[in-house]
């Protein structure tokens, strides 16, 4: 187990290593450059500046050399400055994650158990109503785009009832947590509505699956009660294929989190990102992108290893 | 199945007849009018106009017609990108099947949203490609087209290594190998017939996962560019419009949510059709 996590951490590694190096090449294709920006802002420079500037900055050097500059950089902590919040980009970064973090986990963590109710409620009644109604309803929540719902709810609930704030984090200056929940939540009853309708179906069927199995027959028939039946033996063994699914939605809850954090202009990971791409700050949009897929594919592990903790027929040795 | 299908043939026919539509009615979908912006449903205008006077109707066809041709296309070109790569992991096996495989892992672990913006927003001029070109409506589809089938080939892949894995020491596999046919004949006429209905599964929900995609990047200001106009740019407009015409904004969006859920009833009518174990199931 402990080797399986070694040998995984330094996949990532590599991975994200691969991974700088594409993004850092493609950024480099992005509309602008940094010297013409800076033109932009200041017409007298000469020439000669200009010149000067490319030099300071490495611009004239071929990519390659500019990236093992960055990386190792990268490397001692210096990540550079970011030109659209002008601080150091780990400074900008690291509030930006948190803020993400609580908004992913906390709609996550609803979302999860609100379909682990509904996939094993609908799983114990299959073909009835109950369970048409529900599959209709996981249909229609993977089938909305995520910023046109955000739209409607802001519509209703900002705009029309005025009941909740529609953009920011709140809190003020002495952080007042009822003001940050109450703006916490219609992003996170957007990105909950958007990812419950595949959570459920998943789990609906992992644990059709599980109630056919024989061991549940053997359960039944040796008197074990039915919510024993269904939240002991049946649900560990669904948990096994849901783990798995799981661990690749991860990605899609990134995308969903980045699409609610614009819509609702909450200062996470993902509004960053898209500012930064968008403003052509490259060292934030680098960094951000890398910050990113470190905390998907960390995700990703931590499922793989709950894999292994269900499931003791693997052992990953 | 029959009311999604109906529903999706409904909207298709509606998108692909918008130019004809627009000839009938003698309007345009691009024609401004500044005296009429913001304007109630009337005989000329049945949905009203928007906040350049353009007609709704004819706007939403319109946008219909880009968002479902990039939705077919992108599904089309993934599914061929996916079975190519499927048939040669599942057939060839070894490290090309350890390669292909482990990459359609990893792409479907990234998160893919945030790096698509980067490549949605490269500036194609840089590569090499001329301004005139890179700026093109041609190109800017193409771009969208590319994008989806680089996130959406790993489903048709993987569904078509598995079959092919299991197809492939078949009896009838093994004896038209004995009687010395060529790979591309197994291929193409032992292997491929077999996973036909999960591909043609996997193709339809594609399509409702692809118009999302274009959506949200069109949206975002990275899809389609104007003059072209999709269900996403349009949205993308009526944003700052919310409060004042709200419809703008419920409009288009109920039109994608429309065609991508009748895509995935389809593509679950479909499975059960040709899998009835189990109704549904993913």
């Amino acid at each position: 187990m402990i080797r399986f996590t070694a040998i995984r951490l330094i996949e990532i590694a590599a991975m994200l290593v691969l991974m700088s190096f594409v993004i850092y090449a493609l950024i480099g294709l992005m509309p602008g450059d940094p010297i013409d920006l800076m033109l932009g802002a200041d017409p007298h420079l000469t020439s000669a500046d200009i010149a000067r500037l490319k030099v300071l900055y490495g611009v004239d050097r071929p990519l390659i050399e500019r990236y093992l500059a960055w990386a190792q950089a990268a490397l001692h902590g210096d990540l550079g400055y970011s030109r659209l919040f002008l601080t150091p980009v780990a400074a900008t970064l690291l509030p930006r994650l948190g803020n993400s973090l609580i908004l992913m986990g906390s709609s996550f963590a609803i979302a999860f158990a609100a379909s682990l109710g509904l996939g094993i409620a609908a799983a114990r009644r299959p073909r009835t109503r109950f369970d048409g109604v529900v599959n209709l309803a996981c249909f229609a929540g993977v089938s909305l785009p995520t910023f046109w719902l955000a739209l409607i709810l802001i519509l209703i609930f900002a705009e029309g009832l005025g009941w909740l704030p529609a953009s920011g984090t709140g809190g003020g200056e002495n952080g007042d947590l009822a003001d940050q929940l109450q703006h916490l939540l219609l992003p996170v009853v957007t990105l909950v509505i958007a990812s419950i309708g595949g959570y459920t179906r998943y789990i609906r069927a992992a644990m059709r699956d599980a109630l056919g199995q024989d061991h549940i027959r053997t359960a039944r028939a040796k008197g074990a009660s039915e919510a024993r039946v269904v939240w002991r033996h049946a649900l560990r063994s669904a948990m096994v294929p849901v783990a798995t699914i799981l661990a690749l939605s991860f990605g899609t809850l990134v995308s969903g989190a980045l699409v609610t954090e614009e819509m609702f202009a909450y200062p996470g990971m993902g509004k960053l990102i898209f500012d930064a791409v968008m403003g052509n700050d490259y060292n934030l949009a680098l960094a951000a992108l890398l910050l990113a897929t470190a905390v998907t594919m960390l995700a990703n592990l931590a499922a793989d290893l709950a894999y292994a903790w269900l499931d003791p027929r693997v052992s990953y040795q | 199945m029959r009311l999604p299908a109906f529903l999706l043939a409904l909207i298709a026919v509606a998108s692909l007849t918008g130019p004809f539509a627009a000839h009938l009615l003698g309007g345009d979908p691009a024609a401004v009018d500044l005296l009429h912006r913001f304007a109630a449903p009337s005989a000329a205008h049945p949905l009203g106009t928007d906040e350049l006077g353009r007609d709704l109707m004819l706007r939403l066809m319109e946008g219909g017609r880009v968002s479902l041709t990039i939705g077919i296309a992108a599904a089309l070109a993934a599914a061929a990108v996916g079975t190519a790569v499927g048939l040669a992991a599942g057939y060839l096996g070894g490290w090309t099947d350890r390669v292909l495989m482990r990459l359609a892992d990893g792409v479907i672990a990234l998160p893919l949203l945030p790096l698509l913006i980067v490549l949605a927003a490269l500036d194609l001029h840089k590569i090499g490609i001329s301004r005139s070109l890179a700026e093109s409506s041609g190109v800017s589809l193409m771009r969208i087209v590319v994008l989806a089938v680089l996130v959406v080939w790993t489903t048709a892949a993987r569904l078509v290594r598995g079959a092919t894995l299991v197809t492939k020491s078949r009896d009838f596999v093994r004896a038209a190998q004995s009687l010395g046919a060529g790979v591309p004949h197994i291929l193409w006429r032992h292997i491929l017939p077999n996973v036909m209905a999960p591909l043609v599964v996997a193709t339809t929900l594609s399509v409702g996962d692809i118009i999302l995609l274009e959506s949200v990047l069109s949206f975002l200001g990275l899809g389609v560019q104007p003059p072209l106009a999709s269900w996403g740019s349009m949205l993308s407009n009526a944003e700052e419009l919310i409060s004042s015409s709200p419809l703008l904004a419920i409009y288009p969006g109920a039109m994608i949510f429309l065609t991508v859920i009748a895509c995935n009833l389809l593509g679950d009518a479909l499975l059960q059709r040709f899998d009835p174990r189990e109704p549904g199931r993913t």
